[in-house]
């Protein structure tokens, strides 16, 4: 089930011409995910490696969050193959932090509670910008400031792949646009694998290296995104892309979102 | 009806009556004396009636409404507690009830506590615990007595085992209802991180399931006096019982309503001493962080 390869953090994401691609993160092979009748995920096969940004979009009740359950090692797979680096954590669409724990031990949950732990975790704190809360109560933090500390839990883990659940789907717009900018510059320091499940086309276009859309259990559309960085929603190859992927979401209408 | 301005051509704003404004300002220097004269106003208001119905006890008894035999004045009464704090009984008597009462109530929450991580966290624990536990939950305690002095002689051993059986209860229900109210989304989210079940129990579904324990806790402490109580008339031949036993050998009405009073003291001394620890241990709890 887990994927033991050496993962080096410092795996340089633009591969040059001829040496070995970085290494794998996520194996997919003919995965099925059946409830009752239906089979909700019906042979997927993907392949994702280790600095890739890739997301993950669909209408609801595609399959999105069993796929990633699966990937997170909270469902099981009804048939095919799962192969998915050990070191893996996630952010769900709500913080889900433990109340009863301070901010900082919330970001080392998995850590033996010790100085090495709090050290860790005021750097995982640090790097979103939340040290001054380290010693708070979770119920005293705003959504973005709790989502925050959902995001440096999941990186003191150091991940290999990083799974986000619609993340920002809870946050107000302004917070959302400073999340973005925060998720690209950890992912950019870091390289992890990170898949990121979301609703919103511009967020996929705007962070992502490759956008996968999930249809009728199966992958419908795959495609890589060769726009340069930082991109501008005003581009005219953004909204080209833009328009593509709604209509393979089947929204009739490219003008007007976002 | 469609959609229409705020306001129609017949009635301009001039002429429309000024909407009521409410003033919901927050706590500013100004009204801090109006807020402190509405406590002490409260104050007063508490108090007031359990005053007075001292005072008509007081000239009921003086005036021989009722007869002192039957209802001894609080004067009396505050006579009785000097004559038991003078010959000591009252000083010998208090350390052994509530010892009884602790000793039983320490057994009965850790058994309580036991058997509700094991039925809350495990559903072998469940199984096995829940339902058992449930129907005998279900008998009166107090209906217990005459099997206990049966099985446990009138010494001690009845008295601290009819106080533990009942404060199982209490802290049984509420650590097992608060373990299973742990959101399982928080659980899945620490799953992922790889904890053993093990640690998941102990880093996050105790602590957060420690507010529901806690009053379990605090209700078996009531109990474990309402136990003590019916305990101690099992022939005490010391505590607070005792005191009792012998007043109404004598008919001693008035020793026998101060050591009511002493119990009901025990009970206020218990709970707060019960919410003390509450405080101490709970300072996550939405309502106790500030804002
Ligand atoms: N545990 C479950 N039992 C039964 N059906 C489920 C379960 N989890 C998800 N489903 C169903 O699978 C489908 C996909 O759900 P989900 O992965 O949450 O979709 P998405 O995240 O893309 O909106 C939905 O129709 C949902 O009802
Ligand atoms: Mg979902």
């Amino acid at each position: 089930m887990s994927l033991h390869s050496p993962l080096s953090p410092a795996t340089p994401r633009l591969v040059p011409s001829g040496a070995a691609p970085p290494p794998v993160a996520v194996e997919l092979g003919g995965l099925r995910r059946v409830f009752g009748e239906r089979a909700v995920l019906d042979g997927i096969d993907l392949t994702l490696r280790r600095g890739e940004f890739v997301s993950l979009l669909g209408p609801s009740g595609t399959g999105k969050t069993t796929l990633l359950r699966i990937l997170a090692g909270l469902d099981r797979a009804d048939g095919g193959t799962v192969r998915v680096a050990e070191a893996r954590s996630v952010v769900f669409q709500e913080p889900r932090l433990v109340p009863a724990k301070r901010v900082w031990q919330n970001v080392v949950i998995g850590h033996r509670p010790n100085a090495e732990a709090r050290r860790l975790a005021g750097a995982a704190l640090e790097e979103v910008g939340l040290s001054r809360h380290a010693d708070a109560w979770p119920k005293t933090l705003s959504g973005g400031e709790a989502q925050r500390v959902a995001l440096a839990r999941a990186l003191a883990r150091e991940p290999s792949l990083l799974l986000l659940d619609e993340p920002f789907a809870a946050l107000d717009a302004l917070t959302r646009i400073r999340m973005h900018d925060l998720v690209a510059q950890l992912w950019r320091r870091h390289l992890p694998a990170v898949l990121l499940v979301t609703h919103d086309v511009d967020e996929a276009i705007l962070l992502s290296d490759r956008v996968i859309v999930l249809s009728g259990g199966g992958i419908a559309f795959d495609t890589a995104v060769d726009l340069p960085r930082p991109r501008q929603r005003s581009d005219r190859a953004f909204g080209v892309l833009r328009a593509r992927l709604l209509a393979e979401l089947g929204v009739g209408s490219a003008e007007g979102h976002g | 009806m469609t959609a229409t301005h705020r306001h129609t051509p017949d009635t301009p704003l001039a002429e429309a009556p000024p909407p009521v404004l409410v003033d919901l300002s927050g706590r500013t220097a100004g009204t801090e004396p109006r807020a402190r004269r509405a406590r002490a106003r409260q104050l007063v208001s508490r108090t007031l009636v359990p005053f007075a119905l001292l005072a008509l006890w007081q000239v009921a008894a003086d005036r021989n409404w009722v007869s002192p035999d039957a209802l001894p004045p609080p004067t009396v009464i505050i006579e009785a507690f000097a004559e038991l704090i003078r010959t000591g009984e009252l000083q010998s008597a208090i350390p052994t009830s509530l010892a009884r009462s602790l000793v039983g109530l320490l057994f009965g929450a850790f058994t309580g506590l036991a058997l509700g991580l094991f039925a809350g966290l495990w559903r072998v624990g469940e199984e096995l615990v829940d339902a058992p536990l449930q129907m005998l939950r279900t008998i009166p305690f107090i209906a217990m007595i005459p099997l206990f002095i049966i099985w446990f002689g009138i010494g001690e051993e009845a008295k601290i085992t009819l106080i533990y059986a009942a404060t199982i209860f209490p802290v049984y229900l509420n650590t097992y209802a608060g373990v299973r109210g742990v959101d399982q989304k928080l659980i899945e989210a620490v799953r992922v991180f790889g904890l053993s079940p093990l640690e998941i129990a102990w880093r996050v579904i105790v602590p957060t399931a420690l507010p529901s324990i806690l009053v379990g806790l605090r209700y078996a402490a009531g109990v474990s006096l309402l136990a003590l109580v019916a305990a101690e008339q099992i022939n005490a031949r010391s505590g607070i019982g005792f005191i009792l036993l012998n007043a109404n050998q004598f008919q001693r009405t008035d020793i026998i309503i101060a050591g009511i009073i002493v119990y009901a003291l025990l009970g206020i001394v218990i709970d707060l001493v019960m919410r003390v620890i509450e405080h101490v241990s709970l300072p996550w709890r939405p309502s106790l962080v500030p804002a």
